[in-house]
């Protein structure tokens, strides 16, 4: 009976966790969407939306609410099952990588030791990249389902360019997980946290720049950012994938490519600069004065600025730079990034056998 | 091959460099650009709130004129309607009866006097044409409408306040023509 009492706080505890996370990720790609027409307007010498509420603040529900009161069209010659399947698919994989995140060290309620992470697999990051190369399925089913020429187009695109990126984003993390040799996400923010100058030494981005290069550029094919947003391409193929899709199956699309944002600067965050580490801060030492709860509040904020910053990244990359040709993509993918992450990886590894020596 | 001016420029094409080749520097003075960009003042004019300024020849919707006494300089002689290239003034003449000196300057008068705005021009040719200093052009333009029947302004909403009863809203009227009147 003991036994189970504890289970069942487990799951609820686990539920809530979920349950905010989710919101947050939704609410948070929301706003996404409004600071990326604000940053696209600032950088255009515009102003951007500020009708809706305050400085434009109800913006996304605005654009929310008119996704859901469209009309929805399934196309007659569509297999509707796979078409309906289609941005629930890219949905779905964009949230479940969050699971493995650490949003923060752990805090105490009612006695309880509650761990901000939802699953501390220890293999956090092979799961990433299961789940990653699962979210390629929303978009080739969307594509394909929706039995026209360019969505197809687009769909065999994205397949092929995600599937591209993959291997040079896999290889340059081997250098980094040759360094931590664990593969547990929590593992690899303890070990950044416990580098100089209350951890900012030992952020990963120092010891791998060339890695943390590759590893982004990657991110940004994966999410089909610019410049790899080739899969929706409006010039060429007139919104690509998800063309034929309207409503809030059209939403759950664009959504998905926000929290698939949202997520990848999480990660980023997470295996290169630190986590929820606060840096020029001693975490330890803080928890004793200030207590763990706050010092984990803190590490959250930490975090949360710092995926911030790279959701900023995503966008002033976006509004600067044009899109690449498909045959530069490959190019870029096959014959550059492939090479020096292998070459990352051989120094990695030359390095780390010469200072255990 | 020999060139037919003297002006042609032989541009060499180079192989890019090893730091072009490398791309992100190239990417980075982009992001420079585009980061500079968001301190800049924006070029928006947010409409409702905030108005371009016209410039004082602009021309935009009519006013038909009234005199000091609150008078309407109307005659009804249709040589705006005449000039107009549009044929977007329609006008009915009326005779002034004896208890309405004070309404009319003159004998005649218009009973009726609509433009349709959507058929205007704005080319001001009816304020050239015109012998009584009786139509001039505005600086405001047509507001947006619902209906096209919304378009086609009738006297009421032509006609400049009344200098004496409605003294305010006459001189704020008044400060676009007099400055045109000035040019």
């Amino acid at each position: 009976m003991e036994m189970m009492q504890v289970d069942m706080l487990l799951i609820l505890e686990k539920l809530l966790l979920i349950g905010g996370i989710i919101t947050f990720s939704l609410v948070i790609a929301m706003y996404t969407t409004y600071a990326e027409r604000k940053v696209a307007a600032v950088m255009q010498d515009r102003v951007g939306p500020n009708r809706a509420g305050p400085f434009g603040l109800l913006q996304p529900l605005a654009d929310g609410l008119k996704l859901f009161f469209k009309e929805e069209i399934i196309p007659l010659t569509s297999n509707k099952l796979l078409f309906v399947l289609g941005p629930a698919l890219a949905m779905v994989t964009a949230m479940l990588t969050s699971a493995v995140i650490p949003w923060g060290s752990s805090i105490e309620i009612f006695g309880r030791n509650v761990s901000l992470q939802i699953a501390d697999v220890n293999i956090g990051i092979l799961y990433v990249f299961g789940v990653v190369s699962l979210g390629v399925y929303g978009i080739m089913i969307g594509g394909w389902s929706s039995n026209n020429k360019f969505s197809l187009i687009a769909a065999v695109r994205g397949a092929s360019q995600i599937i591209s990126y993959e291997l040079a984003m896999g290889l340059s993390l081997i250098a980094l997980l040759m360094m931590t040799g664990s593969l547990s996400m929590k593992t690899i923010v303890e070990q950044q946290m416990s580098g100089g100058w209350g951890g900012l030494l030992g952020w990963n981005v120092l010891y791998q720049p060339l890695g943390f290069l590759i590893f982004l550029i990657c991110v940004f094919a994966e999410c089909n950012r610019t410049p790899f947003d080739l899969p929706e391409a409006e010039n060429e193929l007139n919104f690509g994938y998800h063309q034929e899709y309207s409503s809030m199956k059209l939403g759950f699309y664009l959504f998905a490519e926000y929290v698939n944002m949202f997520i990848s600067s999480a990660v980023v965050s997470t295996l290169f600069f630190g986590g929820y580490d606060i840096p020029f801060v001693n975490e330890a030492t803080l928890a004793l004065s200030w207590g763990d709860n706050i010092v984990a509040l803190l590490g959250f904020v930490s975090l949360f600025s710092k995926i911030v910053f790279f959701l900023f990244l995503f966008m002033w990359v976006r509004w600067t730079i044009p899109r690449f040709r498909y045959d530069q993509l490959m190019d870029l993918g096959w014959k550059k990034l492939i090479p020096l992450a292998l070459a990352n990886m051989i120094i990695t590894a030359i390095v780390i056998l010469w200072l255990n020596k | 091959m020999a060139s037919l001016t003297n002006r042609v420029k032989v541009l060499e094409q180079q192989p890019l460099s090893f730091m072009e080749r490398l791309y992100l520097p190239a990417i980075f003075k982009g992001m420079a650009i585009t980061f500079s960009h968001i301190f800049k003042k924006k070029a928006t004019i947010r409409y409702p709130e905030e108005k371009r300024p016209f410039s004082p020849v602009f021309r935009g919707l009519h006013v038909l004129n009234r005199d000091e006494e609150g008078r309407e300089n109307c005659t009804a002689c249709g040589l705006c309607a005449v000039a107009c290239p549009a044929e977007a003034i329609t006008m009915e003449a009326a005779e002034r009866q004896k208890n309405e000196e004070h309404l009319y300057r003159e004998e005649k008068y218009a009973a009726k006097y609509e433009i349709n705005m959507l058929r205007c021009i704005f080319c001001g040719l009816c304020e050239e044409a015109c012998p009584k200093d009786a139509i001039y052009l505005s600086e405001t333009f047509a507001p947006a409408n619902f209906t096209r029947k919304g378009f086609i302004y009738s006297k009421d909403e032509l006609l400049i306040p009344h200098p004496i009863n409605d003294k305010e809203a006459y001189e704020a009227a008044k400060v676009s023509r007099v400055e045109k009147l000035k040019k």
